[in-house]
């Protein structure tokens, strides 16, 4: 998918995450049990999918690089992996506040989804000391390869493996998606999971650009200075060559 | 077939004649079940807490093993020999597993024992507890060897492997402790939902042993 | 779970939101800090190409 371009992308990127933010407000209506906290449910909830959906998707990515071993691929299981564990972040802090929010403490061990959650994110996190740790590069690329593909399907074992040791005494503290949700909130949140795929479908496109432009600098410097010269090119998962990305 | 009984022969044999790997994990297991009991000041033992001390301490006492899983692999150039040679690369991976199932098997025929000694009032839920540690110590094998074989080409190994592992570990050990808890209880075992657990746990270790059959030989090429 | 009262919620909302906006804008941040070295090291070497005798720079091309 070579277009839209970067620039467009992003501007219907930002269109319509204030969109969707201006029908959680606006729109909307207000949750019978949990009031107005309940708003918080259309930003975790999506960035929650969103980064589950990016482990898949560099898993998918990590896939396709072991059967060609082409550095492109390599680079782009590494950045799906580097937003959907940025997305993770703000899925764990987000879902911390509503806990807080909701049930007075800042975390609770009764909420399976956010409890499996945080074990995916943990997994994920040990990504980057992973390939730190292994310095020739085709051999680093290759095994963080093999650590995508083993974790993305450790995912779905997870969530089960969770939700099965949920309590059945202990309430859901999120309880909204379960009961049936009014198609006003549907439409809403509908709206901000596109916003938040898009979003993250962007700053991907806009890391793997940085990535190729520092690379082929790198390249650059090298054919103008000599293979002596330090590069500004990451250490990890520099191998992007020189030819424009396409996302996916 | 052959090579595979050559790797684990060779990996067996040589555990037996210098015993570097499994009296340390069994030691490690019963200062752990003393460390327990004055961490948690407690004499006595039953249901979900006797369940995590006991898997805590096979899991732990497996990661020394896991650690060493590969060492006389990466120094004295046996990776370059399955290379070289005409076999599937999982058949390493097989050996390996396998070799890690006897080690563990050996190490709980010797704790759990002395677990029960130590905390347990009765030894009634101790043989279906045998057939979940079973279930278990193949949990423990499918990734312990993955990600063994990753940390063995890479510095920081010792600290990678716990690093990897213990996070991949989490549902297994989920469906063990919730399976294990019932057949501990004080007043005796009991076997509702112990079906549903071990259908998880057999989940876990098909789904990690095809993904590592998957996956074997991308982390055997030089 | 009674509901909070509006302002208390609402502060709650306020932060989960606010903690987003910052992390997609502390990102922008890095990468615009990343981007700035590049396009200084691309200066750095346009110069280092110019000053170079003819032949080297049609290879680079």
């Amino acid at each position: 998918m070579r277009f839209p371009s970067l620039r467009a992308q992003a501007a219907i990127t930002v269109a319509v995450l204030a969109a969707g933010f201006a029908l959680v407000f606006f729109y909307a209506p207000n949750d019978a049990d949990q009031g107005f906290i309940q708003k918080i449910f259309y930003l975790h909830v999506p960035l929650a999918i969103c980064a589950l959906a990016g482990f898949v998707v560099a898993a998918i990515h990590a896939i396709r690089h072991l059967r060609s071993l082409d550095p492109v691929h390599d680079a782009r299981a590494y950045v799906s992996i580097h937003l959907s564990v940025i997305f993770g972040v703000a899925v764990l802090l987000t879902g911390s506040i509503w806990a807080r929010a909701s049930w007075g403490k800042w975390w609770v061990w009764d909420e399976p989804t956010l409890v499996s959650f945080l074990i995916v994110f943990l997994l994920y996190a040990t990504y980057y000391p992973l390939r730190y740790a292994i310095e020739d590069r085709d051999r680093q690329a290759r095994y963080a390869s093999v650590f995508a593909i083993t974790a993305g399907a450790f995912v779905p074992l997870n969530f089960m493996a969770v939700r099965a040791a949920q309590s059945l005494v202990h309430p859901r503290v999120f309880a909204t998606a379960e009961g049936g949700m009014p198609l006003r909130m549907w439409i809403a949140f509908a709206v901000c999971l596109a916003g938040m795929a898009l979003l993250w479908t962007s700053l991907v496109r806009f890391e793997l650009a940085a990535k190729s432009a520092s690379a082929s600098l790198s390249r650059l410097r090298r054919s103008l200075e000599g293979e002596t010269y330090v590069t500004s090119g990451s250490r990890i998962a520099p191998g992007v060559p020189s030819r424009a990305p396409s996302p996916g | 077939m052959s090579a595979f009984r050559a790797i684990l022969g060779k990996d067996l044999r040589v555990e037996l004649r210098t015993l570097q790997s499994v009296p340390a994990m069994a030691l490690f297991a019963v200062t752990t079940f003393v460390i327990f009991r004055y961490g948690l000041d407690r004499t006595a033992l039953s249901g979900s807490l006797a369940a995590g001390v006991l898997l805590a301490a096979v899991l732990f006492a497996a990661i020394l093993a896991i650690n060493r899983l590969f060492v006389t692999e990466r120094d004295e150039g046996g990776f370059e020999a399955i290379r070289l040679a005409p076999v599937d690369g999982t058949v390493l991976l097989a050996a390996k597993a396998v070799a890690l199932v006897v080690y563990l098997l050996v190490l709980e025929a010797i704790a759990v024992p002395v677990f029960a000694i130590f905390f347990l009032d009765g030894w009634g839920g101790l043989a279906a507890l045998a057939g979940v540690l079973v279930l278990v110590d193949v949990g423990l094998a499918a990734p312990g060897v993955l990600v063994s074989s990753i940390a063995a080409n890479s510095r920081a190994r010792d600290l990678l492997v716990p690093l990897l592992l213990l996070p991949l570990l989490v549902p297994m050990m989920i469906a063990a402790a919730n399976a294990a808890e019932p057949l501990l209880v004080a007043g005796g075992p009991s076997y509702a939902g112990t079906g549903k657990w071990l259908a998880i746990l057999a989940l876990y270790d098909v789904v990690f042993l095809l993904v590592g059959y998957a996956v074997y030989d991308f982390l055997l090429e030089d | 779970m009674p509901a909070l009262p509006l302002d208390e919620a609402g502060k709650y909302v306020a932060a989960a939101y606010i903690v987003f906006l910052a992390l997609v804008l502390a990102y922008v941040a890095i990468m615009a800090a990343k981007l700035q070295r590049i396009e200084r090291e691309l200066g750095e070497l346009a110069e280092l190409a110019e000053d170079r005798p003819r032949p080297s720079r049609e290879e680079l091309v």
